[in-house]
């Protein structure tokens, strides 16, 4: 209903906080308390990887094929061209791959789960389902998380594959090397210590994307502006836990796997 | 003889025995400093329709909210079946819910999901039906009494305000409830399709034997519909009685309502 204008600013966010700590036990108790709703999970799932498949392989593509005009310069001013391919492989794999995809989809995919339950909320049909007794939360909370969870790894992987063939073709722009050798050194480059801790990071991204979106949508106002305000704080929110769950991942890598 | 003269008595008395489906008591709430609801008092009858008239944001709907415990009371008691809502555990609230059909100002639908699908979502997932055949038969039943039917496998997009309405009314009347709360159930509509929705409400109370709380604007949809009609304003109900009555009284505030009506 109406926000209360009375409280202070510090109280809100600390109730703010609360609140999203008690929503993820919910989420979380939830998950294991039967009744799966695995239909739409599935729906989820589809409706969140597959429908991203051509966004993320497109951003993955041109930023495979950028950064190897970008860095070619430098490496050849050291005499290191050949490098291209290691370095990019690293890069890409270790970093740039994981959080350019994670905020890809958190500009596609909190966005528009935040938009979603933001208008189901609106409608009433949040309401609707809370007093026709059945679990809102089961099941349009846990399905969805549990989606992108899920979803975003695998997204991110498929924007590796795709973003080293864009590098392939930014290396053949300039210089010359066939498809066989080109893989053969970005495969020699990367480590098992390359590519576990980032897929890790990515399913903690994904988590974060749609606990953001879920969150920000369950919790919106009434109003229709409302929708327009929990997409885009959801998609802030999200892009800046991307940041802070990356910067985290790379201390614990850099302690566990780079001594 | 006076032996059977007392059992007629008895037999008499337990008819006109009502039995308190729904009790409120100097129900409170407030948002903010702005109090909505002040002292609000209303007992609901086993198979009785009451209509709740007042003025937009008097807090009719905060009243019904708190009936199903969206909204949790400030001060004050709101007893279904003999139970305090605000005092219920989750569990509790979930089997009272479903007792208690709730008819939201737009329908609500699902608009996810196809209006066989919006019907299916509470069998499958509150009363947990997996006979398909059971669950096709009460679907169809529903639809074929609000007269939508035909429209089983469209999408809520694809349906006119009044259309959804229904929908939201045989979604709503699936699981059986025994009691129905309508909040503004003909808002937005043009007289004919309102007058439907009156009659069709009407005509489920008496086929159904639910006990509902009806809110609305609408004078025509209160005189069809109303066995009892309150009056709220300032956050209590100052006006009981039947329509017929409460069109008589000389109240300049209950007279407001009734002016237009001949």
């Amino acid at each position: 209903m109406a926000e209360d204008i009375t409280i202070p600013a510090w109280k809100k966010w600390l109730q703010d906080i609360g609140d999203q700590v008690g929503f993820f036990i919910d989420f979380f108790k939830n998950i294991f308390t039967g009744g799966f709703e695995w239909s739409e999970f599935v729906r989820q799932c589809y409706e969140i990887g597959y429908r991203s498949i051509a966004l993320v392989s497109i951003t993955a593509f041109i930023m495979g094929l950028v950064l190897v005009v970008q860095l070619r310069p430098a490496l050849a001013a050291y005499g290191a061209a050949s490098t291209l391919p290691a370095t990019l492989s690293v890069s890409f794999v270790r970093e740039l791959g994981p959080v350019i995809i994670g905020l890809i989809c958190a500009g596609k995919i909190a966005s528009s789960i935040g938009a979603e339950l933001g208008s189901m909320k609106v409608t009433e049909q949040l309401d609707a389902m809370e007093v026709s007794g059945a679990n809102a939360i089961q099941y349009l909370v846990v399905t969805r998380i549990l989606a992108t969870t899920f979803m975003v790894p695998l997204l991110s992987l498929l924007g590796d594959v795709v973003g080293l063939f864009g590098g392939f073709l930014g290396v053949n722009i300039r210089d010359s090397i066939s498809f066989h050798l080109y893989f053969v050194k970005v495969i020699a480059s990367l480590d098992f210590s390359d590519f576990l801790p980032a897929l890790i990071k990515t399913v903690f991204f994904g988590l974060a994307i749609g606990f953001v979106g879920c969150y920000k949508g369950f919790r919106s106002n009434k109003g229709t502006e409302s929708v327009g305000v929990a997409a885009n704080s959801a998609v802030v929110t999200a892009s800046l836990w991307i940041f802070v769950i990356d910067a985290i991942a790379v201390q614990i890598t850099s302690l566990l796997f780079y001594k | 003889m006076n032996l059977v003269k007392e059992e007629a008595k008895k037999t008499e008395s337990t008819a006109n025995t009502k039995e308190v489906v729904i009790e409120i008591k100097g129900l409170a709430k407030s948002f903010g400093k702005k109090e909505v609801l002040k002292d609000i008092n209303l007992e609901l009858d086993r198979g009785e329709n009451v209509v709740i008239l007042g003025r937009s944001g008097s807090g009719k709907s905060v009243t019904i909210e708190c009936i199903v415990g969206l909204l949790k009371q400030d001060a004050g008691s709101v007893k279904v079946f003999g139970a305090e809502v605000a005092d219920m555990t989750d569990k509790e609230l979930k089997a009272l819910r479903i007792k208690v059909g709730f008819l939201f100002q737009g329908g609500a639908l699902y608009d996810s999901m196809t209006i066989r699908e919006n019907l299916e979502f509470p069998l499958t997932r509150i009363l947990k039906l997996d006979d398909q055949k059971e669950i096709d038969k009460r679907v169809e039943d529903c639809l074929d009494s609000v007269g939508l039917l035909d429209s089983i496998d469209k999408m809520p997009s694809d349906l006119s305000g009044g259309m959804r309405k229904r929908a939201g009314l045989a979604r709503t009347l699936v699981v059986y409830p025994e009691i129905m709360l309508y909040d503004e159930p003909t808002t937005g509509l043009d007289p004919i399709t309102s007058r439907e929705i009156s009659e069709l409400i009407l005509s489920l109370q008496k086929k159904n034997k639910t006990s509902s709380i009806i809110i609305t604007h609408d004078m025509e949809c209160a005189r069809i519909v109303a066995d009892r009609v309150v009056i709220m304003d300032d956050g209590r109900y100052i006006a009981e009685g039947s329509f017929d009555e409460l069109h008589r009284s000389g109240d300049k505030i209950v007279g407001a309502y009734f002016k237009d009506i001949l």
